[in-house]
């Protein structure tokens, strides 16, 4: 490969891991999100980003809506489910030991995932193209519409969450919470509907996230929340758990290492490339790349 | 036994402990008091290897500590309790000392494994050496319970009572009195002299209550924003100005 | 110490009777090959379950990367025995080893980081493990490791898992076992009382590991194949959740989830359908009525059988 060309692969793959990336990001959000208020890996996530992706096919398949409507519905049936799982699965065991949590929300992602199942076949469903995919050609790197779609929704969302995270009592509320439960508590805040706002943030990420991998690969099935959904808990350890920029950051990250290393060696080591990326970054600072290395005070 | 010499540290910008020297003999009960965020814990932790000093250097019993981790520093012979106490909270009472011999078990993985050569000698050896030091704490009694339902003054004996089963030539003790009443104070304060003789044992501890304090310890030396402002006797300290001044209003009886 | 060794001899006597009426039932076929697959299966898990619970349960560290370790002893195991033709008994000790020394290659970095950190680091570290393998053709690639013989039987199984949990039921009965606890109960006490806390954090994982690579060399050496796919990070999950389940720190709460949860899943093989949506809604709800699980830290011990049934009460170690 000579100079150009692999200055060329490189920059198309950057595109490309972007795109990929800001996928992750999405999803990793609610994940870190979650996380930072109770302190709970909610592997369930990925699935309702699969969930997401469903409701998005639903929406434009039989109710003919196009793609914002359809987006927007997507979120607000994943807000609900979210808030539906936390209060029926998490909510009591607010005071058990985390481990039982986790398992729990190991519980609750079996159940989206073979319970999707009865409803709709294991079987792939082809998600209708939403837009006429356009192919930009910029010099001979290929940049397609469906890719613009991603990128711009997707900064669009976070811009959002970010100015409601900073700037909204109820963000407010949720800052306050994950830095000291008890004492948001005694100062009045509704700690368990803050909780309730989170998970339905989340999750209404996490599904804009499934329509958009729907628009881009043009194919959903009730497993498909399983590897994307590890990957973003694993971008939001990158970044640092529980911080917001940490997700994006860690997001973007891994989708441009997994372009980079299918782009230029092989995709069968992509997964791995992603976990690989992780020790590594984790050997040398412990607690992510944004995370500050809290020492446990003697 | 013990030495310090331009002992430092800094967090941040921030100097927690600046150029402490120390020098405990062999057999003393020496006192290190000073006002709340003096640098008393933060010494301790220093000594034990917990923090590694940014300047300055520890010599315990004729070796330089510097790069010991706190297990490695231990194992020389220091032992220490906890400002908050921190037991094994679900093991029993006689597990938590156990724990603390273990460093002297000669029997390995394997030996533990299947049941072979020094296990059982060694087990019983220790069980014996534990129970005998709960007796001496008067908490043989309550051994097969867990640490975390024993009340808190008995906790704080606990503390010591595992401190002292790591087999220690000096016993660094963060505020035994904290949390105790006026009685329980008292018979503390005779047990520590007690064990200082029984175990021949060299005493360095942090306390706030200065009855205990002036009471006890033969030696002492006081600490204000990180840096020493005096030392001597009790009787130098209470009519030393600097200390009197550093605790302003309080009453150094 | 006497009453240890007789209480010992006793356990492994019910075990042999256990043994031989199991024995007796499957030759007379009472037992038929569906059950007898899955006793086999309970065995290996319990091996799995009681392995990870050392680490997890018993020293405190947060792996889920167990199922990479398990596929490690799963094909090494069959190397031996395929492409070496090495005898059954030495595939056992070589996947076992090849998964310690994996365990312990792996353990002495990333047991710096601590809770959801090293969980993170071990699932990802056990994904690695069987990416690696799937890009391996020596050993089958993405299409497996076929054509191993079945060389593991009800018997190896059983007498495997005895051995395990007396292994680790006297480690952790030992001083050795102790520092582990110790790491769980509080790591900067532990490392006060002279305790070199990385050093049997590493012991335990390695044990652990090397655990994991026994039941991966029966579980290949019963089904007659090595799948990358039988070893994601699901099969780590489902072993966790045994431990969980059970009751974390818990020898025969380990024993009671790996029973239990393989029970669940055999009885709901015919209706393939609801399967798994029906073992999601049990796990959910029993994590919601028992989140110290089954037996929290307790163990069924002989003590307590007598008590229940009027015998001598005196609380035995």
């Amino acid at each position: 490969m000579d100079a150009s060309s692999f200055l060329h692969q490189l920059v198309q793959q950057l595109i490309n891991g972007i795109s990929l990336g800001s996928i992750y990001a999405l999803v990793a959000l609610g994940y870190t999100m979650v996380y930072g208020i109770i302190k709970l890996i909610n592997f369930a996530h990925g699935d309702i980003y699969m969930l997401g992706a469903y409701a998005g096919f639903f929406a434009t398949t039989i109710l003919k809506l196009s793609f914002l409507p359809a987006l927007v519905f997507a979120m607000v049936v994943a807000a609900v489910a979210g808030i539906i799982i936390e209060r029926l699965a998490y909510r009591p065991l607010r005071n058990a030991p985390r481990i039982a949590v986790l398992i729990t929300a190991i519980g609750v992602s079996l159940l989206l995932e073979y319970g999707m199942m009865l409803f709709v076949t294991p079987q792939p469903r082809t998600f209708p193209a939403v837009f006429s995919a356009t192919v930009y050609n910029f010099g001979g790197l290929i940049v397609n519409s469906q890719q613009v779609l991603i990128l711009v929704t997707a900064v669009f969302l976070m811009v959002t969450l970010t100015y409601i995270v900073q700037k909204t009592m109820v963000g407010k509320a949720m800052r306050a919470v994950s830095y000291d439960m008890d004492a948001a508590r005694l100062m009045g805040i509704d700690v368990d509907k803050v909780i309730s706002y989170t998970f339905a943030l989340g999750s209404a990420l996490a599904a804009a996230a499934g329509v958009l991998v729907g628009v881009y690969y043009n194919s959903i099935d009730p497993l498909m929340g399983i590897m994307p959904g590890l990957k973003a808990f694993v971008a939001a350890v990158l970044g640092g758990i529980g911080i917001l920029p940490g997700a994006m950051l860690g997001g973007v990250l891994l989708g441009v290492v997994e372009a980079m290393v299918s782009g230029f060696f092989s995709s069968t080591f992509r997964d791995a490339a992603a976990f690989a990326i992780l020790i590594i970054i984790l050997l040398f600072r412990p607690s992510g790349l944004l995370g500050k290395n809290i020492r446990e005070k003697v | 036994m013990l030495k310090t010499n331009k002992l430092s540290i800094m967090f941040g910008g921030l100097r927690a402990v600046s150029n402490l020297n120390l020098d405990i003999k062999k057999g003393q009960l020496v006192g290190l008091i000073g006002p709340n965020g003096a640098g008393k814990t933060t010494a301790f932790n220093l000594l034990t290897g917990v923090y590694q000093p940014t300047e300055g250097e520890v010599m315990f019993d004729g070796k330089n500590t510097r790069g010991l981790k706190p297990f490695q520093v231990t194992q020389l012979g220091m032992a220490r309790t906890f400002q908050n106490i921190r037991l094994f909270a679900n093991l029993t009472v006689l597990d938590n000392v156990k724990i603390a011999y273990h460093f002297h078990v000669k029997y390995s993985v394997a030996e533990a494994v299947f049941r072979l050569g020094r296990y059982f000698s060694e087990e019983a050896e220790i069980e014996e050496k534990a129970i005998e030091l709960l007796k001496i704490f008067g908490l043989e009694g309550k051994k097969d319970e867990l640490a975390k339902n024993l009340p808190y003054g008995e906790q704080r004996r606990l503390e010591i009572a595992r401190a002292l089963a790591t087999k220690p030539k000096l016993l660094l003790l963060d505020e035994p009195a904290a949390g105790m009443n006026p009685q329980e104070t008292h018979d503390l304060m005779n047990l520590i002299r007690w064990i200082r003789d029984k175990f021949d044992l060299t005493i360095l501890l942090i306390e706030h209550d200065m009855g205990l304090v002036m009471g006890v310890c033969e030696h002492i030396y006081v600490l204000e924003y990180g840096s020493l402002i005096a030392e001597g006797t009790p009787e130098e300290i209470k009519q030393n100005p600097r200390v009197i001044e550093a605790y302003l209003g309080e009453e150094v009886s | 110490m006497q009453a240890l060794r007789k209480q010992d001899l006793l356990l492994l006597g019910l075990a042999v009777v256990f043994y031989a009426i199991v024995q007796g039932l499957l030759m007379a076929d009472i037992i038929g090959p569906f059950w007898e697959l899955n006793i086999v299966l309970v065995g290996i898990n319990i091996i799995l379950a009681a392995s990870l619970n050392l680490i997890n349960g018993f020293t405190g560290q947060f792996s889920i990367g167990h199922a990479g370790f398990m596929a490690v002893g799963a094909y090494v195991g069959a190397v031996m025995t395929v492409k070496f033709s090495l005898p059954f008994i030495v595939a056992l000790a070589g996947g076992a080893v090849a998964a310690g020394i994996l365990g312990f290659l792996i353990g002495l970095p990333t047991l710096r980081l601590s809770g959801d950190y090293l969980a993170i680091a071990t699932l990802g570290l056990g994904e690695i493990i069987r990416i690696t393998i799937l890009n391996i053709p020596y050993v089958g690639g993405a299409s497996g490791f076929m054509g191993i013989p079945r060389l593991a039987d009800f018997t190896w199984v059983f007498f495997l898992t005895i051995f395990t949990l007396f292994f680790i039921k006297n480690l952790i009965r030992s001083s050795h076992g102790r520092a582990c606890i110790s790491i769980r109960e509080n790591e900067i006490a532990a490392e006060t009382m002279g305790i070199d806390t990385t050093r049997y954090k590493v012991l335990a994982f390695t044990i652990g590991a090397s655990f994991a690579g026994l039941a991966g060399t029966l579980f290949s050496h019963y089904f007659y194949i090595a799948h990358p796919a039988s070893f994601t990070f699901m099969r780590s999950f489902d072993i966790l959740t045994m431990v969980v389940l059970g009751g974390l720190g818990s020898m025969t709460g380990a024993v009671t989830g790996a029973v239990l949860l393989t029970f669940i899943s055999a009885a709901l093989a015919s209706y393939p359908e609801w399967r798994m949506v029906i073992y999601s809604i049990s796990l959910i709800i029993l994590m919601l009525y028992r989140p110290q699980g089954l037996l929290g830290d307790k163990e069924i011990s002989l003590s307590i059988i007598k008590r229940l049934t009027g015998g001598d009460s005196r609380a035995e170690n």
